[in-house]
């Protein structure tokens, strides 16, 4: 059942990705700008230029090259990137952990700040716990992720230097590990002095993305939260004489949780966009400052393997999101 | 009871006057910048690069600090908010504008108007803003008119999505039936009906959406995609904090801090105008 399920998800997703392809495709394709020119040296015969032209297949029809374009990358070769002239999915695949651990890190601060704000902002409903809470989430939604980075590298990185500002690990440090992973692998082979390393760098970075998420975690949840402590069961529980932290724990969280996963779900998809701005911030090595960089350079290949990259990343939260509401709500579960 | 209720009505004007009061401000730096700075923008000095702020107010001294080619920040910021304050005019006037409009015609019309323009609402919906700005900006081209397209064609959704359900709210209302039996054209109708009862609402996206696009501006100008580096812009001010960030962080603080207060600023006013114009809350 559930296996069929993700089957038929995934194979909705194959007209999307196809659409998408197409539309990169085509839309890098017409812009003004032209790489090969920018790495012609000056004085270069035409032949030559020619012959760098015939080597990115930039001498064929645009219908020609999306057909050869296309027919590797369903093979999972992507072309070579024009800056750095490295295989695209090589440079995708090398810089892709950074960010899944740097956003999984951010999902989970944004998660627990914001669950654990609505849970206070309800236990100390109409009083100055409340209006506390809605302060703080006011602010949180304010600021925008950028300016938190930002104020994160003033505040922690140079008048309090607690932490470093850039980079994923201190490259002073030989890792010695076997894959990108580096926080999972660091610490599963409890090389856990990297994993402290890699955590601190992740740090700043993390909590600018996690806190706008985390206060609108807390918004969603906190009105849900409200209904649900006004329902007859909520009212019995406390008649009966359990504490407020229980039956808003133990009891309403469960059926609040709904609607806040929901907009979570959505909003991790901003997390990984908002990625882009906030490695380019911290110099984190991951493929959002990966993006800036191809599309400041106009790296054709590497825009549209990127762009392909996230979009598969979309899909696949969004699975996750479906399925996760089976498992919440039983009545989904059937039918 | 009633003194609650006043606690909250000034409670509100305080986020209107506070929120006006620092919005003030950028304007007043942006439209006398001139006599207001103490240096030219652009004028370098290479005997004071990096100088850090100085507030001795000698005749040659830089309050906030120089940057790396010698330029007075102080100078630089307040130019920087004839940028900004463009940006949050004339993007956020057009993002409403051509919001406002896509959502009063799907609300109103419905059908397949309603239809195409709110699966457009979704698929625009589900791309993360900032990466599709900087992906439009790439596109179109760099420059402050291109920065000011891509907000447009970003944004027109936040509109676009509580305009169309606030019409389809007033399309139902008796009045609207009182006015079609009155014999008023649709287009009579949807002006002089139901635009006036949007328009509160509008203002309030419209306040919010500038403090967006002034962000949104800073980001591009910070990736270096929006105007040229030698003009003072907060974003590029910010990218070139980063870069001397442990020798001279007055450059960097200085540009965050001011946008800050922007963004601070419109979203103050904007939660203020929200609750004095909603007769529920009020």
């Amino acid at each position: 059942m559930l296996a069929r399920r993700i089957l038929l998800r995934l194979l909705q997703s194959i007209p999307t990705l196809a659409g998408v392809a197409v539309l990169t495709f085509v839309l890098v394709r017409v812009v003004p700008g032209d790489p090969v020119a920018m790495m012609i040296p000056p004085g270069a015969d035409d032949a030559a230029v020619a012959r760098l032209y015939a080597m990115y297949g930039l001498d064929k029809t645009i219908s020609q090259q999306f057909l050869i374009w296309a027919g590797q990358a369903l093979g999972g070769n992507f072309g070579i990137s024009i800056t750095t002239r490295q295989a695209v999915t090589g440079l995708i695949f090398s810089r892709l952990p950074a960010t899944l651990e740097l956003v999984t890190v951010a999902a989970f601060v944004a998660v627990a700040l914001g669950v654990a704000m609505a849970v206070i902002g309800t236990r100390f409903a109409g009083r100055a716990g409340e209006v506390v809470v809605d302060g703080i989430t006011g602010f949180f939604l304010a600021v925008p992720d950028f300016l938190w980075g930002l104020a994160f590298i003033v505040v922690f990185g140079v008048l309090l230097p607690l932490l470093p500002i850039s980079g994923r690990a201190d490259p002073t440090q030989a890792s010695g590990l076997s894959t990108e992973f580096t926080l999972i692998e660091s610490f599963v082979r409890f090389r856990w002095g990297i994993t402290t390393d890699v955590l601190a760098h992740m740090a700043m970075p993390a909590v600018a993305l996690a806190l706008p998420l985390a206060a609108m975690i807390a918004r969603v949840l906190k009105s849900s939260l409200a209904e649900q402590m006004g329902q007859d069961y909520a009212l019995l529980s406390r008649v009966k004489g359990f504490s407020r932290w229980h039956v808003i724990l133990a009891e309403a969280l469960r059926n609040a949780a709904i609607p806040t996963v929901s907009l979570t779900g959505v909003q991790v998809t901003f997390l990984v966009g908002g990625t882009v701005l906030i490695e380019k911030i911290f110099s984190y090595p991951g493929i959002g400052s990966l993006a800036i960089d191809a599309v400041i350079n106009r790296d054709l290949p590497l825009i549209q393997g990127l762009i392909l990259t996230f979009a598969v990343i979309f899909i696949l939260i969004n699975l996750a999101l479906d399925l996760s509401y089976a498992a919440l709500d039983p009545r989904l579960r059937h039918g | 009871m009633a003194e609650r209720g006043t606690l909250r009505h000034a409670a509100k004007n305080w986020r209107v006057l506070m929120g006006g009061a620092l919005l003030l401000a950028l304007v007043i730096a942006a439209v006398f910048a001139k006599s207001l700075a103490p240096y030219d923008p652009l004028d370098q000095d290479l005997s004071a690069q990096l100088a850090p702020p100085d507030w001795h107010f000698a005749a040659d001294a830089h309050p906030l600090g120089t940057d790396s080619l010698g330029r007075d920040v102080l100078s630089r910021l307040i130019y920087g908010s004839r940028v900004a304050l463009t940006v949050a005019l004339v993007a956020g006037i057009l993002t409403a504008l051509v919001g406002t409009a896509l959502g009063l015609a799907a609300g109103f019309f419905g059908g397949w108007a309603d239809t195409v323009i709110s699966r457009a609402v979704d698929i625009w919906s589900s791309f993360p803003p900032v990466l599709l700005s900087i992906i439009l900006v790439a596109l179109i081209g760099t420059g402050l008119w291109s920065v000011v397209a891509a907000i447009v064609l970003i944004d027109w959704t936040r509109f676009c999505r509580v305009v169309r359900a606030e019409t389809l709210k007033q399309r139902r209302l008796d009045y609207v039936d009182a006015a079609i039996v009155a014999g008023l054209t649709p287009g009579r109708i949807l002006w002089r009906e139901i635009v006036p009862n949007i328009l509160p609402l509008a203002l309030v996206l419209l306040t919010l959406e500038m403090g967006i696009a002034v962000v949104i501006e800073a980001i591009l100008s910070f990736v270096g995609l929006s105007i040229s580096s030698d003009a003072p812009s907060w974003g590029g001010m910010i990218a070139e904090g980063r870069e001397v960030v442990h020798e001279a962080p007055w450059v960097l603080t200085g540009a965050m801090l001011v946008l800050l207060a922007t963004v601070l600023g419109f979203n103050i006013l904007g939660d203020g105008l929200k609750a004095e114009l909603d007769p529920v809350l009020r």
